[in-house]
């Protein structure tokens, strides 16, 4: 019953996303009031009978109903009740599910807290959002039900896949899709600007925290899966340029572009048309990466079981988003015009140049993604010859990266500094000489103290230096031109909230170049035979193996290895890794044993058992490692920083009064100002 | 400078940026392609002999052994119609099982042995990777030619 409850609750969602994405688009272009004032209702209508059907399916895991095919594939009784509701986004139909629940709660956070936009805005925006629902629960119901009835039931479920039998896949999924769909809002804004002709600061204004909540996510959710495969899969990598991990981190580039693409729109009037391309390309990505992950298309040691025809439908979801939206930006973008001018040396040119090399590191990592399949369309329909099928490896992704970011991040130090519309290149020089100089010293000494000269660890020792250095000079620069009379403190606050965001985001992309080089050029790892008794020595520390003991666990029997580590003769700590073997699908798991501090992680993986109690063991130390993801997770604080600025809510409070005082005149004010 | 003079300026150095990352791009690309091969392929001498490519196929019932070092592994691959001997030092991934679907990457060493740099792991025991199951189609529908071709005698192949 209870499912039928929950497709029934899909059924009416849907219905209700045609009405959201119909009337209020249409009321808002035809100006008719009662058809844009059903916009909220209905929005949060479809939030409501989202969350009923994603609640039914919660129900039926935790409830082991394995008459449901999804629970049935994709749980078991043994399953602890944590990973049962984590298991409910485990696969293809619940990911989707979950994919259609958060853009519903993006929805119904619009809908809350839009109190202050223009009516035909909000119309617009929620209508665009209505329609994107649409897509998704449509193919949900055509292609994906997550409620299809088995019967007759399974006596017990198969499982979930062991590796995602983990806290990170319980957050690491929802994360990143409250990023992708988050940017569902700033390509709804987009739209509702083209379909308005308004774009204007305000605009950009409105649109900007949206875009920074969902990169904060987005960065969030691909940090906990670079953790979640550094700590999970046993090999200890933490970033493999693999498709699926491309696929998050495109829109990710882009959305980064984005934001500063916005500061420029919000405060000089500029980049309009580039803005609105750049929030319809953010969301191209997103679906494109959904694409990616659920069609199959493309080789991937992340690749799941999956359905080349689903893929199709997605492929034609994208088809139409894309090529529609971009029809409209050909057509409305010259009227919603340029900005003003700037020369040469000026903030707006180093924003464009960020805006350029964000978008080209996006394409390039695009290319190497889909070079693949291009081949393979390419031969199959004889435009060129036919050939076996090619891969992309990871060697590409770090050629073209690596020299990408150098003059990006070059900027993220002068940016800052520099004045809008012409900017001072001598006294730009004079004041960041000493930041260099310092970065110069820094990229000598690390290599130095970390053990071995090395350029690229200098190029990115230089790199990080400069990112920390330039921004405490900007921030010293900014604390001694504000309000020179007040007591510190006083002035400290005076300094506006999305000034230090900025900056810790930045000082967090200096934290994770420190942690993503040091690891690369200073980690150590040995693949060795151990017998019982048996010694290593890796990175200063010993190792040695006292052998394995079985244990079990609610779902799996392991062994479990001993491994005492040493230094100078004492005794520092037992790392326990373990390999699992999970009982109902009979699958082996590498539990990897991991000890963290700032300064490095000793990390131990139990291979194979050899002979007489001995195993080969994988063992690694890697030096700051850990700071790969304090980086991203200071980028996310700094974003949410940003979106605490005060002057958000003045212009709320502010915009309303405005507005009371306008809703007597003509709706069509607004449209007409800009 | 003029607005004419500046313009062109930007112009200019805008396209030699993206030349640039053309450039960069498209050369690091030349070099990091990997092709697939399946094992016929590479019986039939059409693999490359100095250059790294992925190989794929079943792990071959029974031919998994370890060197005494417990870490050098010796297995073949087949498409069902040839086999191919590998050598890899390190450690498996965790799904690696015989009569299971796999994909390797290294080069063709000294007497037909591919030197594995990489074994290819995968998430989902019932995924196969595309390659894999394109190779092992491609085997079988020669098979079946060949078989209709030695029933109807005509040239040999």
């Amino acid at each position: 019953m209870i499912p039928e409850i929950g497709h029934f609750a899909l059924i009416i969602a849907l219905c209700l996303a045609i009405v959201q994405g119909i009337f209020p688009i249409l009321g808002a272009q035809l100006n008719i009031r009662p058809w844009m004032t059903m916009a909220r209702p209905v929005a949060q209508g479809q939030f409501v009978f989202l969350a009923i059907a994603f609640g039914c399916l919660v129900y039926a895991f935790v409830n082991d109903d394995f008459s449901v095919l999804y629970t049935a594939s994709h749980s078991n009784s043994l399953l602890p009740t944590q990973y049962k509701v984590a298991g409910v986004w485990g696969g293809h139909e619940g990911s989707l599910l979950l994919w259609a629940l958060m853009l519903g709660l993006w929805t119904f956070l619009v809908t809350l807290f839009s109190k202050n936009l223009p009516d035909e805005m909000v119309a617009r925006v929620i209508g665009v959002l209505g329609l994107i629902g649409v897509g998704f629960l449509l193919f949900m119901l055509l292609t994906s039900n997550p409620f299809e009835r088995l019967l007759p039931a399974a006596p017990d479920g198969r499982d979930l896949n062991p590796l995602l039998q983990d806290f990170g896949l319980i957050i690491h999924p929802p994360m990143l899709y409250m990023g992708y769909v988050g940017f569902s809002v700033a390509f709804a804004f987009a739209i509702s600007a083209l379909l308005g002709g308004r774009l204007d600061a305000a605009w950009a204004r409105w649109s900007r925290p949206w875009t920074i909540v969902a990169w904060c996510f987005l960065t969030g959710g691909i940090a906990l899966g670079s953790w979640w495969a550094y700590y999970e899969l046993g090999w200890g990598g933490w970033w493999f340029w693999d498709p699926v991990e491309n696929a998050s981190v495109m829109p990710w580039f882009v959305g980064t572009a984005l934001i500063h693409s916005l500061v420029v729109t919000e405060k000089r009037g500029g980049f309009k048309s580039w803005t609105v391309l750049l929030a319809i390309i953010a969301f191209s990505l997103s679906l494109l990466g959904t694409f990616l992950v659920r069609s199959g298309v493309i080789t991937s040691v992340h690749a799941f079981a999956t359905d080349p025809e689903r893929g199709t439908f997605i492929l034609a979801f994208l088809f139409i988003v894309v090529v529609s939206s971009l029809l409209l930006f050909a057509w409305r973008a010259p009227k919603v015009g340029l900005g003003g001018k700037f020369e040469l040396v000026s903030k707006e040119t180093m924003l464009l140049v960020n805006n350029v090399i964000l978008t080209v590191i996006a394409s390039a990592v695009l290319l190497g993604t889909i070079y693949p399949i291009i081949i393979e369309t390419l031969s199959s329909i004889g435009i060129i010859a036919a050939t076996n099928k090619v891969s992309v490896g990871a060697p590409y992704f770090n050629a073209t990266f690596v020299p990408l970011l150098v003059p990006l991040v070059f900027l993220v130090g002068m940016g800052p500094m520099a004045r809008w519309k012409k900017a001072d290149m001598p006294d730009m020089v004079r004041q960041l000489r000493w930041a260099f100089v310092a970065s110069a010293i820094v990229a000598v000494a690390v290599p130095f103290l970390m053990g071995g000269w090395s350029w690229l660890a200098a190029l990115g020792m230089v790199m990080a230096a400069w990112i920390v250095t330039t921004a405490f000079h900007g921030l010293k620069h900014r604390f001694n031109a504000t309000h020179p009379e007040l007591p510190w403190g006083h002035r400290l606050k005076a300094i506006p909230m999305s000034f230090y965001g900025m900056h810790l985001a930045h000082i967090g992309v200096a934290v994770a170049i420190i942690g993503g080089t040091l690891v690369s050029n200073y980690q150590s790892d040995k693949d060795v035979r151990m017998d019982i008794g048996d010694t290593v020595d890796v990175g200063g520390y010993t190792f040695r193996f006292d052998g394995v003991i079985a244990t079990k666990g609610p779902n799996y029997t392991a062994n479990q290895g001993m491994i005492r580590v040493l230094q100078d003769g004492h005794e520092l700590m037992t790392l326990r890794p373990e390999k699992r073997i999970y009982t109902v699908q009979t699958m082996p798991m590498t539990e990897a044993a991991i000890d963290t501090n700032v300064w490095r992680d000793l990390y131990v993986s139990l291979g194979e058992p050899v002979s007489g109690g001995a195993w080969s063991v994988r063992v690694y130390h890697k030096p700051f490692v850990v700071w790969l993801w304090a980086g991203a997770f200071l980028m996310l604080l700094g974003g949410v920083l940003a979106i605490t600025d005060k002057r958000y809510r003045v212009m709320a409070r502010r915009e309303s009064k405005a507005k009371a005082e306008t809703a007597m005149a003509s709706p069509k004010i607004a449209a007409e100002k800009a | 400078m003029k607005a004419r003079h500046k313009r062109m300026m930007f112009i200019v150095l805008g396209l030699a940026g993206v030349a640039v990352a053309a450039t960069l791009v498209l050369t690091a690309l030349q070099s990091n392609i990997n092709h697939f091969f399946s094992p016929t392929e590479v019986v039939a001498n059409q693999a490359p002999k100095d250059r790294t490519f992925r190989l794929g196929g079943l792990v071959e019932v029974g031919s998994v052994k370890r060197e005494d070092d417990g870490l050098t592994v010796h297995f073949n691959v087949t498409d069902n119609a040839e086999v191919v001997a590998i050598k890899f030092t390190g450690i498996l991934p965790d799904l690696f099982q015989e009569g299971q679907g796999v994909v390797a990457q290294g080069k063709l060493g000294t007497g037909g042995v591919f030197q594995a740099d990489e074994v290819l792991a995968k998430h989902d025991e019932t995924y196969m990777p595309p390659e894999v199951a394109d190779a092992l189609e491609k085997a079988d529908q020669q098979k079946a030619a060949e078989a209709q071709q030695t029933s109807t005698p005509q040239e040999g192949i």
